[in-house]
């Protein structure tokens, strides 16, 4: 058995770190939002042309007026990404980049992908984001509130909190850009971390209930040692598909898959450090069980 | 928990065979009206283009309370009060009446069935709302009355926004409302978005009108400047006929000038007045007015009496073929705005495609492969159960025409790794339980019933958070949450009618063996 519990101080600890950092990045970082919740313009083109390098490519862009564009190399060596703000929301932009290039750099380029939002539409994918992520976490921790007692309840949405606040933080971090998908990312991370947490209380529900004499600090160890195969299996082939995903799925789901991988190990780390280690601290006992089956 | 009736174990079979042929049929091309069934293809992999347009109705408004304001001074007028001092402002209408006559204002406006103010019984609302300010009075739009009009032009411009996507001719575009102001239009494999972008930004409002100095004509003028940006000229404001005169427009070459221009022919109403104008116009300049330029302003030299006649400009043989093409589909209500656009290539949808489908058979190896080295049978019982899982999941989105987007595949390659979960749990508890009871049978009898709550629970949450993303997300993020929500259903049936079926026939039949798993 691993002495799981020796380590809930010094993990909690860890934990109270990363959550202030991340909070502290999302304040004063924040996150870099991409163009669904920024507004703006995004193109992927592909050139035919090998011999045509970035940086032309780039101060061609700088001379079309467009003010801030990034273009930046897209998986492949041919593809590039460009994205600007559009802040006049020209209406023939793109057929103007379109005879722009095609005069400076011959008919070279394909225009595979091409997305624009309007400040309004991103102004409201954003609330919706929002929302989306709140209502979350308010029905998980309706469910759990039915399910358990509240002692679970609390522990439950303090993890789910430090995944969601700690994936976030990294993304500040690294500057690694938000998008729709990774709101998705965000939503089966709660989901993730959740059932992970969920499946530990079901076993130290059921120990409480069994054993009288034996105190929580005990317990949840022998809870999580119980579950602990599972615990392994399910988030190691969990995190084969994502991996499977990251490496093969294209550039398009790479966001998402990496944030569902931090998610992932972070739901697990979670549901062991944060959410049993609260079940000790609010010193739950077989009483607390026992009360609710009578009622 | 281990004992399966035939009539049990037939149902199982059948049902899982059903939907093997049904996520099959996608591979074939039948016609039977039952196997038929497709996947639809999101945009995101097979190309095309997602607009989101919204109806710009502040014009609207603003010509609405101006036909307004002449029909309440013709209402008055007729009751012998006169209506000054009225002025027109974006939303509003502000005008004086005399002291004594204010109460008849007042009471016709609040009257259910005035003449001027229509009453919407079901919401217990006037189309206006009259205020009496101190100063004057102030007609606008009650909200009952705005959501009438949006709706109204909404109506309107759904209308002729289908007609223009039919002219050019794309298959399957799909085009629906969204709000009261908005409209979404989705076209599959598109070859030119620009253009059709071009033809919905139009607004496509033509009208014919004499070109004139006179700046006291009656009707007032309108200063409007050429389509080449260059010119000028005064136009009277009478409109002599409008696009709505308009029967027929086509593209043609003028055989003489050996220029691209538009024929026209109007309608009975249209093609009197134009017979009428040209021929008490004779000399004048005739402008040709589209969305507030003038494409052209040709000298009346004849009389124009057969109803037909073009419009020429600085056409090129394109640009004729769309001015024709909107032309004939009629103008929108109000100017349209994309307010979000999402394009893909269909060699970008390809390309996506191809690493979804690589992606999912490589997560798919990589699990079976660990369950197998982990759990032996058992893992091999997961890894059957698990493949027929997903051809149940692909059945399923194939019976209701779901439509797959490339989070979506994402969703099904983490069903995939994440369906092992409530086999895994079943297993570790059947072990666990094992250490203390000796007969086979009954220690896999209690793993299923003591692993059940954490498995229903596990799922739950997980459906909880792909039901909100299902109401809340948009376009491809949606198509996510429909495979992971129906993966867990799927998921839960494997496991346990099939993984347990399976699992049932090797316990029976080993069950004296010692450490069965």
């Amino acid at each position: 058995m691993i002495a799981f519990n020796k380590y809930y101080n010094h993990f909690n600890a860890v934990s109270t770190f990363l959550i202030v950092a991340s909070l502290i990045l999302l304040v004063f970082k924040g996150l870099n939002f991409g163009i669904d919740f920024k507004g703006g313009t995004l193109i992927e083109l592909r050139s035919t042309d090998t011999k045509i390098s970035v940086s032309s490519l780039r101060d061609k862009f700088s001379q079309m007026n467009l003010g801030d564009v990034s273009v930046k190399k897209f998986g492949n060596d041919t593809d590039y990404l460009i994205k600007f703000e559009n802040k006049d929301n020209k209406k023939n932009i793109i057929e103007e980049i379109k005879s722009n290039l095609d005069k400076s750099f011959g008919n070279n380029f394909n225009f595979r992908r091409v997305e624009n939002v309007g400040p309004k539409v991103s102004a409201e994918l954003l609330k919706s984001g929002v929302i989306a992520i709140s209502l979350s976490l308010a029905i998980m921790l309706f469910y759990i509130w039915i399910r358990f007692e509240w002692q679970f309840s609390l522990g439950a949405i303090l993890a789910l909190f430090h995944d969601v606040i700690v994936t976030l933080g990294v993304f500040s971090l690294f500057s690694l850009e938000i998008n729709l998908s990774i709101i998705a990312a965000v939503l089966t991370i709660v989901g993730y971390s959740m059932n992970d947490t969920v499946v530990i209380f079901d076993r130290v529900r059921e120990n409480l209930r069994k054993y009288a004499d034996i105190k929580i600090y005990e317990l949840t160890n022998i809870s999580i040692n119980e579950t602990l195969s599972r615990t392994i299996i399910t988030s190691a082939t969990t995190l084969l598909a994502l991996l499977a995903i990251y490496l093969f799925g294209g550039e398009i789901l790479k966001g998402f898959s990496l944030a569902m991988i931090m998610g992932v190990i972070f739901g697990t780390y979670s549901s062991i450090y944060i959410a049993n280690a609260v079940l000790v601290r609010l010193k739950v006992s077989q009483k607390t069980v026992l009360r609710e089956d009578k009622e | 928990m281990l004992y399966f009736s035939k009539l049990r174990i037939l149902f199982i079979s059948l049902f899982s065979l059903l939907f093997i042929l049904i996520a099959s049929s996608n591979l074939f091309k039948v016609d039977d009206g039952f196997f038929d069934k497709k996947i639809n293809l999101g945009l995101d992999l097979q190309g095309g283009s997602y607009l989101l347009l919204e109806i710009d109705n502040d014009p609207v408004i603003e010509q609405k309370l101006q036909n307004l304001t002449t029909t309440i001074r013709n209402y008055f007028k007729d009751k012998d009060i006169k209506i000054n001092n009225i002025k027109i402002d974006k939303q509003n209408i502000f005008f004086n009446v005399l002291d004594q006559n204010k109460k008849i204002i007042i009471d016709t406006f609040e009257d259910e069935n005035s003449d001027i103010n229509p009453y919407y019984p079901r919401f217990k609302s006037h189309q206006l709302i009259l205020e009496d300010t101190g100063l004057n009075f102030k007609v606008s739009f009650s909200k009952q009355g705005l959501i009438a009009l949006k709706t109204s032009s909404q109506d309107q411009a759904i209308e002729i926004v289908r007609r223009r996507i039919d002219e050019v001719g794309t298959n399957e575009p799909n085009i629906l409302k969204r709000g009261n102001n908005r409209i979404l239009v989705e076209l599959p494999g598109l070859d030119d978005p620009m253009r059709v972008k071009s033809l919905l930004g139009k607004t496509a409002n033509l009208t014919f009108r004499f070109v004139t100095n006179d700046n006291n004509d009656s009707f007032g003028v309108d200063k409007l400047k050429f389509e080449d940006g260059l010119d000028e000229a005064t136009v009277s404001k009478r409109i002599i006929i409008s696009g709505d005169n308009l029967l027929d427009a086509q593209p043609k070459m003028d055989t003489q000038t050996n220029q691209t221009i538009v024929s026209f022919s109007l309608d009975r109403v249209g093609a009197k007045r134009f017979g009428k104008a040209t021929s008490t116009g004779i000399g004048k300049q005739l402008a040709i007015v589209l969305d507030g330029k003038i494409i052209s302003a040709p000298v009346v030299r004849d009389t124009i009496a057969s109803g037909s006649g073009q419009i020429s400009g600085d056409f090129t043989f394109q640009t004729a073929t769309d001015l024709a093409l909107l032309l004939r589909s009629g103008a929108l209500p109000a100017p349209l705005n994309i307010i979000e656009e999402r394009t893909v290539g269909p060699d970008l949808g390809q390309d996506s495609i191809n690493a979804g489908m690589i992606a999912l058979a490589i997560g798919f190896l990589l699990v079976i492969i660990f369950m197998f080295v982990k759990y032996r049978i058992f893992g091999l019982i997961t890894n059957v159960t698990l493949i027929i899982n997903l051809f149940i999941l692909l059945g399923i989105l194939t019976l209701f025409e779901a439509t797959l987007t490339l989070p979506g595949i994402a969703g099904i390659i983490l069903t995939v790794g994440m369906a092992v979960d409530a086999n895994v749990l079943i297993f570790e508890r059947i072990k666990e339980e094992l250490k203390d009871e000796k007969n086979n049978i009954i220690a896999f009898d209690s793993g299923y019933t003591k692993s059940r709550t954490a498995i229903i629970d596990a799922n739950i949450t997980t459906l909880l958070a792909a039901i909100i993303l299902f109401f809340m997300g948009s376009g491809p993020v949606k198509g996510f949450s429909v495979t992971l929500g129906v993966g867990i259903f799927t998921t839960l049936f494997s496991v346990y009618f099939i993984a347990r079926l399976f699992t049932s026939i090797y316990v029976s039949k080993n069950r004296n063996k010692e450490k069965l798993i």
